[in-house]
C-alpha cells in the first residue's frame, strides 16, 4: 500500500506541471494585460515596468523562468498588489479559507451521515421523508441565494446572528457561512448515506448479523456503517475540494477575508502571478484529497487493496 | 427424547400493496433433540419463510403468528432484544449464498468472535482461540491464517464452512440450514453433509435442513416435511416416505429427482408450475396438477392426519398410489 501511495504522489507531479503549462498560456493569451487601466501608463514607464516584471522576454522564457521560480518555491511577485508577493497574499488568505472550508466539511459531512442514517432506518416513515425534504431544498438552491435568504432571516429579522463581515476569533460570524457552505454538502452526503445504507441493511450479510443475535446497535455500528460509507468516501475528496476551492461565493457574500476574494480580483485584474499562484494551490487540494481519498478507500474495502 | 422445537399453528402473512399474503398457514411440527428433520418443498412453498420467521427474520412487512416454543420461551412476537438473547446462541441459521452471506469488510475471526462475545461474555482472546478451535473442526486448513483473512479470499465451499463454524459456536439446540449446498460445486455438496451430520452429531443439535434436493435429504434425515403451497401436505420419517409416500405430489417429486440406480428413464416432472401464493386453487392446493384428484378436491382442503402410527398427510385420495408412466 505504501508503494501504491508513493506511486500516485509521482504521478500526481506531471499533472502539476500540465495544469501550470495550459494555465500560464491561456492567461497569456486572454486579452489585456496587469497593467492596462483606464488611463495608458506612459510608454517608457510601462516599459520599465514590463523589463521588471519580465514581461519583455520571449513568452517561452518567462515560462521556464516561471517554472524554475515554482521549483524554488518561489510563485513571483504580485503584479497589481505592488507590496506583496503572491506567497504572501497566500499565506494571509489561506488559513481563512482552510478553516471555514474544513469547518462546514465537519459540519456537513457528520451532519449528512447522522440525517442518511436516520433516514434509512426509518425508510418510508416521517423522518426519512422530512430529511429527504431539507436535503432536497438545500442541493437545488444556489448557496448565493440561500446566503441571502439566511441574512434576511437571521440577521435582519431575527438579529440573533451578524449580517457579515468577520473579527478574528469570532465564532458567531461563522455560524452562517459555515451553515451555508455545509448545507449542499452535507444533502449531498445524507442522499448517499440514505442510499447505500439502505441497500447495505437488505444484504444478506446483516440478516447474518441479526441471526446472530447481535443487537440492532452492533449491527448499525460494526456491520453496515462501514461498507455504507464505501460510496459516501469516494465522494469526500471531491466535496472537500469543492468546499475549500468553491468557497468564493460565500467568502463574497458575507464580505470574508478568504483566499476566493484575492482570486477573483486577481483574475479580473490579469494578475498573472496571482492567478498561477492560485490555480496550483487549488490543484495542488485536489490532487492531494484525491490520493487520500484512494488510500482511505483501499482501507475500507479489502477488495480493493492494491497490489 | 424431548422436544427442542415445537412450532404449533405458526401462520406467516405478507402485506402487499392493498392485499395481503398468506406464506405459511397452520404449520405444526416438532424437533427432537440431536434429531434432523428435512423440509421439503419447490420455491413458494413457504419453507424459508417458515423458519425465518421463527429466527425473526422476515422482511419489513412479513408477520408470523402462532407458537414456537424453544423449550419454554415462545420465539413469535419476541421483542427483538429478548429475542437476541437467543438467537445465535439456542438457535443458529445457516443460508443459502454462503458468497454474500459474510460481512465483505470484517475479518473471518471478526465475524465469528463477536458471536461468543455476545453470548458467552468471553473476552476477545478467549474468543479468538475458541474461534481457531471451531474453524479447525469444520476442516478448514492453515485456521490462524484463514481467521485473519477476508471472505473474499476464501472459496464458496471454505466460506460454507465457515458459516457452518459461525452458527455452531455457542452449540445451539437448534440449527436451520437453509439450502446450505446449494451453491457449491457438487463435489463439495457430500463433503458439507458429511460435516454437517458429524458436527450436529457430536454438539447433540437437532438439524432443520431445508432443501428441494431429495438427493440431499436422503442420506441425512431422520424425518421429512413436504411442504406445498404454504402448508405442510405430508409428513414422517424419511424412509417410509422415500419407499412407500402417501400424497401424490410426494410421489411427484420422488419421480423428478435424477436416480443412478433408474438409469437410462426419462426425467418425469410433475406437470404444471407451482401455485402463486396469491392466487391459490380452491380445495387441495395441489389439485389442478394431481393425477388422483376427484369431485372433493375441487372444494374441500384435505386437513393433515395422521395415515399411520408416524406418519400424517393432507390428502382425500385414500387408494394405493400407482405411479403411471407418462408415456
Amino acid at each position: 500500500m505504501l508503494g501504491y501511495a508513493l506511486r500516485r504522489v509521482l504521478t500526481a507531479i506531471p499533472i502539476v506541471l500540465l495544469t501550470i503549462t495550459v494555465c500560464f498560456f491561456i492567461l497569456r493569451l486572454a486579452p489585456g494585460g496587469p497593467f492596462d487601466g483606464e488611463r495608458a501608463l506612459p510608454p517608457d514607464q510601462l516599459r520599465n515596468l514590463r523589463a521588471y516584471y519580465h514581461l519583455d522576454e520571449p513568452l517561452i522564457m518567462q515560462f521556464f523562468g516561471y517554472i524554475g521560480g515554482v521549483l524554488r518555491g518561489d510563485f513571483g511577485p504580485s503584479m497589481v498588489m505592488k507590496d506583496f508577493n503572491v506567497s504572501r497574499l497566500i499565506g494571509i488568505g489561506l488559513p481563512f479559507t482552510l478553516m471555514l472550508g474544513f469547518s462546514a466539511f465537519v459540519v456537513g459531512t457528520i451532519g449528512g451521515m447522522l440525517a442518511g442514517a436516520v433516514a434509512a432506518v426509518n425508510q418510508n416513515k416521517w423522518p426519512d421523508y422530512l430529511l429527504v425534504a431539507i436535503v432536497l431544498v438545500g442541493i437545488i438552491i444556489p448557496n448565493f441565494l440561500m446566503a441571502n435568504l439566511v441574512q434576511l432571516l437571521f440577521g435582519v429579522y431575527l438579529g440573533w446572528l451578524p449580517v457579515g463581515g468577520y473579527q478574528p476569533g469570532s465564532l458567531i460570524h461563522l455560524v452562517l457561512p459555515v451553515f451555508i457552505l455545509a448545507l449542499p454538502h452535507g444533502g449531498r452526503v445524507a442522499r448517499l448515506v440514505r442510499g447505500s445504507m439502505i441497500e447495505v441493511l437488505g444484504t444478506n450479510y446483516v440478516r447474518t448479523a441479526r441471526s446472530k443475535g447481535l443487537g440492532t446497535r452492533l449491527i448499525l455500528a460494526r456491520h453496515a456503517l462501514k461498507p455504507a460509507l464505501l460510496p459516501v468516501v469516494s465522494y469526500l475528496g471531491p466535496g472537500l475540494s469543492y468546499l475549500l476551492t468553491g468557497s468564493l461565493v460565500v467568502e463574497q457574500v458575507f464580505s470574508l477575508p478568504g483566499i476566493g476574494k484575492y482570486f477573483i480580483t486577481a483574475a479580473l485584474n490579469r494578475d498573472y502571478g496571482l492567478v498561477l499562484g492560485t490555480t496550483i494551490l487549488y490543484v495542488f487540494i485536489i490532487l492531494a484529497l484525491n490520493l487520500l481519498v484512494d488510500i482511505l478507500y483501499a482501507w475500507l474495502d479489502p477488495k480493493v487493496r492494491y497490489r | 427424547m424431548a422436544d427442542v422445537l415445537v412450532v404449533d399453528d405458526l401462520d406467516v402473512t405478507f402485506a402487499l400493496h392493498d392485499s395481503e399474503v398468506k406464506a405459511v398457514s397452520d404449520l405444526d411440527f416438532t424437533l427432537a433433540e440431536g434429531e434432523t428433520l428435512a423440509v421439503v418443498g419447490e420455491s413458494g412453498s413457504g419453507k424459508s419463510q417458515a423458519f425465518l420467521s421463527i429466527m425473526g427474520l422476515l422482511a419489513r412487512n412479513g408477520k408470523a403468528s402462532g407458537r414456537a416454543m424453544l423449550g419454554d420461551v415462545n420465539l413469535i412476537g419476541m421483542a427483538p432484544d429478548r429475542l437476541d438473547t437467543h438467537r445465535g446462541k439456542d438457535i443458529a441459521m445457516i443460508f443459502q449464498d454462503p458468497m454474500t452471506s459474510l460481512n465483505p469488510t470484517l475479518k473471518i475471526k471478526t465475524q465469528l468472535a463477536e458471536v461468543l462475545v455476545r453470548h458467552q461474555g468471553y473476552d476477545k482472546d478467549k474468543a479468538n482461540r475458541a474461534v481457531i478451535e471451531m474453524l479447525e473442526r469444520v476442516g478448514i486448513p492453515e485456521p490462524v491464517k484463514r481467521a485473519n483473512a477476508y471472505p473474499h479470499e476464501l472459496s464458496g465451499g471454505m466460506r460454507q464452512r465457515v458459516m457452518i463454524a459461525m452458527a455452531l459456536l455457542c452449540k445451539p439446540k437448534v440449527l436451520i440450514a437453509d439450502e446450505p449446498t446449494t451453491a457449491l460445486d457438487v463435489t463439495v455438496q457430500a463433503q458439507m453433509l458429511d460435516l454437517f451430520k458429524n458436527l450436529t452429531n457430536d454438539f447433540g443439535t437437532a438439524l432443520v435442513l431445508i432443501t428441494h434436493d431429495l438427493g440431499v435429504v436422503a442420506g441425512v434425515a431422520d424425518r421429512m416435511m413436504v411442504m406445498y403451497g404454504g402448508r405442510c401436505i405430508e409428513k414422517g420419517p424419511t424412509d417410509t416416505l422415500f419407499y412407500d409416500p402417501r400424497h401424490p405430489y410426494t410421489l411427484g417429486l420422488l419421480h423428478s429427482t435424477p436416480h443412478v440406480a433408474k438409469r437410462a428413464k426419462r426425467l418425469d416432472p410433475i406437470q404444471g408450475l407451482p401455485p402463486s401464493l396469491e392466487h391459490l386453487p380452491r380445495g387441495c392446493a395441489f389439485h389442478p396438477r394431481c393425477a388422483f384428484r376427484f369431485e372433493r378436491c375441487f372444494e374441500e382442503r384435505p386437513p393433515l392426519l395422521p395415515v399411520e402410527d408416524v406418519r400424517e398427510k393432507a390428502c382425500w385420495y385414500q387408494g394405493e398410489l400407482k405411479y403411471e408412466e407418462v408415456a
